[in-house]
């Protein structure tokens, strides 16, 4: 040990008059290796996109180890009901169980439910309006008591205390009490603090839930980590998300906000009484950087085995990273999709056929080369669904021939556009983008570019980012500033036309702040088709309707599509069974992660 | 010499009062006649109502400005509590405000992170004042020969690279090139030596910038200092060449560097930002640039009311340690 301490030393000496000669040096040089001696990859990479929709090395995963995740930015928070982040919920699947969640599985199957903490998905019956559940036996909390139903319901009741616990999806509020007649378990006035009328717990191992009306995509909601359960003498309310009551696998053992967190087996968790968690690791830690560069470098390094934020490397690291370490790269579809979206309030763009003249005015190659490119940035987008979402035709759907000969702009079409829209010599406009998306101000610059050539002069307005919800989500203050062009993009939070559009599309979410249906869309017919969606129970009833509600929004060319979008993503050597799945949006499937070597 | 004392501790008590009430408006009060709701910026994608009225009614958004100033200073010597929708949390004092982003008080924040910064700029300050006086005053002495020459490009070199390249650099040759340190920060509280290794880059890097300018400073002042009738005189008595410029000259020349040493201390225990996110140190300046990031307000006002304390004691200090340094200056 002294030895160690002793060679430690004298190598840091020897470091520290190194680092200043060569300081030195290289600054008055002006130059300097930028090698990483290729260690990344040397050994155990699965191969370019070897996880992207399958599993890469499954048999390869030992038990044992600490599986170490990087982040440039931390989680909005770790309280199940409060987190929106896509990689909370991926990663809160460590500490929390819900009735039902996404399948462990690639792709598309990974979007499918299959029962977590119930014995089976729900028993649905009065045409779609009551849900029915069963607990296992076996499933504990952190301290071994058992998982009961109350615990389930009060978790839930959590999403009705908004005024406390803001942040998280009110999927659950909105569907089960539309009216908004529970005040939430911190004003319940009910001795058990399990007042909410919409759930019902006639003993400690049975949940119904009683929908005033039916919605056919309820189980997903279920599925989400909003549904977790919490216990009512372990919630800590606004603190929660500091140190969470785990029912999962693992427990907090530590975590310092915006500096690291750190899991730790939960030992009163039972294999048996969880089909879908495997708990590989024996530990789980997030170190977060504030430099994003900083991060890819320690990837790069192999000092960290996969990004948490999992939403693509830096330029510079991605560069460094499909040069020398192609195989330990995946670029999966992330979900989103990434466009510019018209409000109708701004003249002209309360024409129809103004709003064509941007949508073939405009570049789509250049929009997508200012995203990242078709690797980095995403396919060319064609229409608003994304590809993971059932009833989405990705390119295949393509009305206004973005993909196809007139990727580059349709001058012509454009100008017959304006002609229609009583503009031949074009207009004015101002284009509102976040001041704080390099990417977005991009897309912003080479729309204005495209645009001037057909006549539409744009004017680009940079807003304050982190104040998106107040600027743009302000349908007057949008009408104020004239912003008739917003670059926008969106993520599904299930995969499901609801869960993707609903918010954006339907005329019953335009809010006076906070709003996200810029377009101001009013169509009685998409509207119609969301009524129906809910009610429709079989799958093909629903696909077939999400891809009728994305043409109809088309159709009304409220939309300008730039790309699908996808992620270059990193997985470490010491990686195994890892695999995207679009139940995490192309994520990695975090809570089946396992290390080839957990010595390492 | 006390009642200057008095009159500077008096000034600093109003310059930070001043601080606090200008960042209060451009945090609280801009926004407010820009029209945008800072509530929104609390809550999540879906905001929702009773989200935006519960943030409102914690941060007591709804009051005066001139009530939201006050409640910040009360809560500084007597603790606060913000309520609302059926939860209490109480931030005991000194209470500098609580990061409803983060959940957590600003004052833990705040201490647990000062002392990163508060090594990571006296380590470096230690560094480059060896570095920079040293090769300023061999400049000066040796002036026009390789030596100066020399020193002076390494200085403007030092002076002109920016401490992200600087650090990249440094990070690439040392840690991932030849892998001479781990390149990660490691608790005092782990060990004396992972803590230094993970100390020096930053160190060495941080002064690399600051050396520079210390040296071209020393430099100039000491020539124009070898240059006064004081010096000739001291040669004239005979006395040696150390002890004219270590007594004599040396004395002088630190005056302005003591006024340098003040302010960039000052500065830099404020949040060393470039430094701490190139190596990724958890200090200060990495806190306020994740605050900056995710809108956090609180952390911000915070990290800028230590700036603005560090600056004005770091000044004070100067100001007292002038006439320990030069006889001439008295303090009235």
């Amino acid at each position: 040990m002294t030895t160690e301490r002793t060679s430690g030393r004298r190598k840091q000496a020897f470091a520290a008059a190194a680092a200043v000669a060569a300081l030195l040096t290289t600054a008055a040089c002006g130059g300097g290796s930028d090698d990483d001696g290729g260690k990344g990859s040397s050994t155990g990479a699965a191969g370019f996109d070897a996880a992207n929709n399958k599993v890469a090395q499954a048999s390869l995963a030992k038990k044992g180890g600490t599986l170490k995740f990087g982040a440039a930015q931390d989680a909005d928070s770790w309280d199940t009901t409060r987190g929106y982040y896509g990689m909370m919920w991926n990663f809160a699947r460590y500490y929390s169980r819900q009735l039902v969640t996404n399948k462990t599985e690639p792709g598309a199957a990974g979007a499918e439910i299959t029962p977590d903490l119930a014995t089976a998905t729900a028993k649905v019956t009065d045409d779609g309006k009551t849900y029915t559940y069963t607990l296992r036996d076996g499933v504990t909390w952190e301290d071994g008591k058992p998982i009961t139903s109350q615990d389930v319901k009060y978790g839930i009741e959590r999403v009705w205390a908004q005024d406390v616990l803001a942040g998280g999806p009110t999927y659950l509020k909105d569907v089960l009490d539309p009216k908004g007649a529970y005040k939430g378990p911190y004003k319940d006035t009910s001795k058990d603090k399990l007042g909410l009328k919409a759930i019902e717990t006639p003993d400690a191992k049975t949940i119904v839930f009683k929908l005033p009306q039916a919605n056919s995509d309820f189980e997903e909601m279920l599925a989400l980590v909003s549904a977790s359960p919490v216990r009512q003498d372990m919630d800590t309310k606004s603190k929660y998300g500091l140190k969470p009551f785990s029912s999962g696998p693992y427990k907090f053992e530590s975590y310092a906000p915006g500096k690291d967190l750190t899991l730790v087996r939960n030992d009163k968790w039972a294999q048996a009484s969880d089909p879908i968690r495997k708990a590989y690791p024996d530990k789980i830690t997030i170190q977060f950087f504030s430099d994003a560069n900083q991060l890819d470098q320690r990837l790069l390094n192999g000092d960290l085995d996969l990004d948490l934020n999992q939403t693509g490397m830096s330029p510079q690291g991605r560069t460094t990273a499909l040069k020398e370490h192609k195989g330990n790269l995946d670029n999966p579809v992330s979900g989103y999709v990434r466009y510019a979206v018209f409000p109708q309030s701004v003249a002209p763009f309360d024409n129809i056929e103004c709003r064509k003249a941007v949508i073939y005015g405009a570049d789509h190659v250049s929009l997508q080369t200012a995203r990242g490119g078709p690797v980095a940035g995403g396919d060319i987008g064609t229409n608003m669904l994304p590809p993971s979402v059932p009833g989405a035709e990705g390119q295949k759907y393509d009305p206004y021939e973005i993909s196809g000969a007139n990727k580059g702009g349709n001058e012509a079409k454009a100008k017959e556009a304006l002609k229609a829209c009583g503009q031949p010599n074009g207009f004015k406009t101002t284009i509102a983008v976040r001041n704080n998306k390099p990417v977005e101000v991009a897309t912003a610059q080479s729309l204005q570019a495209s645009l001037k050539k057909v006549g539409i002069t744009a004017e680009i307005d940079q807003y304050d980012g982190s104040q998106t919800a107040g600027i743009i989500g302000s349908p007057s203050n949008v009408k104020k500033k004239g912003y008739g062009i917003i670059i926008m993009g969106w993520g599904p939070d299930f995969p499901s036309v609801q869960g993707f559009g609903l918010p954006l599309w339907s005329s019953k979410y335009i809010a006076e702040s906070g709003n996200n249906n810029y377009a101001l869309i009013k169509d009685k017919a998409i509207d119609g088709l969301f009524d129906s969606y809910v009610t429709t129970l079989d799958d093909a009833g629903k696909t077939k309707i999400s891809t009728e509600i994305n043409h109809k929004v088309m159709e009304g060319a409220y939309y300008l599509p730039f790309v699908f979008e996808r992620f270059i993503n990193w997985r470490s050597d010491n990686l195994a069974n890892v695999y995207t799945t679009d139940g995490y949006s192309g994520q990695y499937d975090f809570v089946n992660l396992g290390l080839k070597n957990p010595k390492k | 010499m006390l009642a200057y004392l008095i009159r500077r501790f008096f000034a600093a008590a109003v310059m930070l009062v001043v601080i606090v009430m200008v960042v209060f408006g451009i945090f609280f009060l801009i926004p407010k006649w820009a029209g945008v709701d800072i509530a929104l910026s609390f809550v999540g994608k879906q905001a929702d109502p009773a989200a935006v009225e519960g943030v409102r009614e914690k941060l007591g958004l709804g009051d005066p400005i001139y009530a939201q100033v006050w409640e910040f200073f009360k809560g500084i010597f007597a603790g606060r509590t913000y309520t609302g929708g059926g939860d209490t949390i109480h931030c005991a004092a000194p209470c500098f405000g609580y990061s409803f982003r983060s959940e957590q008080a600003v004052w833990p924040v705040l201490t647990d992170r000062f002392p990163v910064t508060l090594a990571l700029a006296l380590g470096a300050a230690v560094l480059w004042l060896i570095m920079g006086v040293s090769a300023g005053v061999l400049s000066a002495l040796k002036r026009g020969s390789l030596w100066d020459r020399g020193a002076m490009v390494v200085a403007l070199s030092g002076v002109s690279l920016p401490i992200y390249f600087t650090g990249m650099l440094a990070l690439s040759i040392f840690v991932y090139g030849l892998d001479l340190f781990d390149g990660q920060f490691h608790p005092l509280e782990e060990g004396f030596s992972g803590w230094f290794g993970g100390m020096i880059l930053p160190w060495v890097t941080l002064a690399f910038l600051y050396a520079a300018m210390y040296a071209r400073i020393t430099r100039a002042t000491m020539l124009e200092i070898l240059g006064e009738d004081y010096i000739r005189t001291a040669r004239a008595k005979g006395l040696k060449e150390t002890t004219v410029i270590g007594k004599h000259a040396m004395r002088s020349t630190m005056t302005p560097l003591l006024t340098m040493l003040g302010m960039d201390l000052g500065a830099l225990i404020g949040g060393a930002i470039l430094t701490e996110t190139a190596f990724s140190l958890p200090g200060l300046g990495q806190a306020v640039l994740n605050a900056i990031k995710n809108q956090d307000l609180p952390i911000i006002l915070g990290v800028t009311l230590v700036t603005s304390v560090a600056v004005l004691v770091a000044n004070l200090v100067v100001d007292i340690l002038y006439a320990v340094i030069d006889p001439r200056v008295r303090l009235t």
